[in-house]
């Protein structure tokens, strides 16, 4: 290599870091999706939002978050940024939900990563106030169709937004804590901080 | 109480109203990756190479621009096989662009023998051009196509493939506008 290939490949000066660019992005109305990831007390979430509103909350410890950006990126949009400072209303609440500080959410959400009879038990779901359980037969029948309790626990287990669309409210008839997609300690924590028994 | 976006629930003023937003969108036929997929590969590279291009100043919007560009045109690619040179394609038109404005704006002066710089600090002045910058005043002074050609080669580490592909060319001419590069960086450049 001669002595000014040398010089070259020491490159110019650059800034030690690129601006950036969500914020340009979301003004130019090109950011269909903005995302961050935060550290809570049931591990590390991802959370996604749309202009409509927050689209997905996913446990990256048991998702990998290439899997949910991939997802994403097919079922919403490719025009996916970090973008914490968007996410910076939903991890507040979420912070003060786990600290026992916040019954109910207010931020808007996006349902369109779910639809038909699933949508319908998410949304019955949604409705089951904060501290209370119910089943999933009683979900099933809310959405219109009482024998379908396996289908509802299926809606249920591929819930978009869990915590905030709560299904961790969800029992069996019985009693029995039933299933939960992240890990059943989720689920007992989740009902133990509702409980007022705080994070274990 | 749960509150569920709907008319008049956006915070985004860029948004459209709800009932003109598609659900869940007919995926397209090219299975893209997350954007921020592409950002993180190539970001940095990216950045070097306009600075490399246009200069320290004029990097950031150049570094804008490109990103913006192909975030608006992202959804629509129908190849999503090289990504890299997309982006370096976006980015090395953004960069001559630019040096066509500057060059535009430029006011000829007669008798100068500096080549007419139109926008940072005067060289030698005290705060101005780092001095390892002499070369690279140079590199941006070369015809667009050399410099593009240099700039990926060197600074962006592109293969003489890889710089065809970015500037549409044949290899053969992607290493002929490299070795013109050398050759003309080397009659005015010493060190």
């Amino acid at each position: 290599m001669t002595d000014l290939e040398h010089e070259l490949r020491r490159r110019p000066p650059t800034a030690d870091e690129v601006p950036d660019l969500s914020a340009a992005a979301a003004a130019a109305g090109l950011l269909d999706v903005a995302y961050a990831t935060l550290d809570s007390p049931l591990g590390r979430l991802l959370l996604a939002s749309t202009p409509e509103g927050l689209v997905r909350i996913a446990y990256i410890d048991y998702t990998d978050e290439d899997a949910v950006l991939e997802q994403l990126a097919a079922k919403v949009s490719p025009r996916i940024l970090a973008a914490p400072r968007r996410l910076d209303e939903p991890r507040r609440e979420l912070d003060q939900y786990f600290a026992g500080a916040r019954r109910d959410f207010e931020i808007p959400l996006d349902w369109r990563l779910t639809r038909g009879f699933s949508r319908r038990v998410l949304e019955a779901t949604a409705r089951i106030p904060y501290g209370a359980t119910s089943t999933y037969k009683r979900m099933a029948t809310e959405a219109g169709n009482e024998r379908a309790s396996r289908a509802a626990g299926n809606a249920l287990g591929s819930n978009p937004i869990p915590i905030i669309v709560p299904c961790h409210r969800i029992l069996h008839g019985d009693g029995g804590l039933g299933g939960y997609t992240g890990g059943l300690d989720k689920k007992r924590l989740l009902l133990s901080v509702e409980s007022g028994q705080g994070l274990l | 109480m749960l509150r569920f976006a709907g008319p008049g629930a956006h915070r985004y003023p860029s948004a459209p109203p709800s009932h003109v937003m598609p659900g869940p969108r007919v995926s397209s036929p090219v299975n893209l990756p997350p954007f921020q997929t592409l950002l993180d590969a190539h970001g940095s590279a990216v950045h070097r190479f306009l600075v490399a291009s246009v200069g320290r100043i004029d990097a950031d919007d150049c570094y804008q621009e490109t990103w913006l560009a192909a975030l608006r045109a992202y959804p629509k690619l129908r190849d999503a096989s090289n990504l890299k040179s997309w982006i370096f394609t976006v980015a090395s038109r953004k960069a001559i662009d630019h040096a066509r404005a500057a060059r535009r704006q430029a006011v000829p002066v007669a008798d100068v023998p500096e080549p007419a710089r139109t926008n940072g600090p005067v060289p030698g002045e005290p705060g101005a051009t780092p001095p390892d910058d002499g070369l690279w005043s140079r590199v941006r002074e070369l015809p667009a196509k050399q410099r593009t050609a240099l700039a990926l080669r060197y600074v962006a580490d592109a293969g003489y493939d890889e710089i065809a592909s970015v500037m549409g060319t044949s290899e053969d001419a992607a290493r002929r506008n490299v070795h013109e590069a050398l050759k003309r960086l080397r009659t005015e450049y010493r060190t």
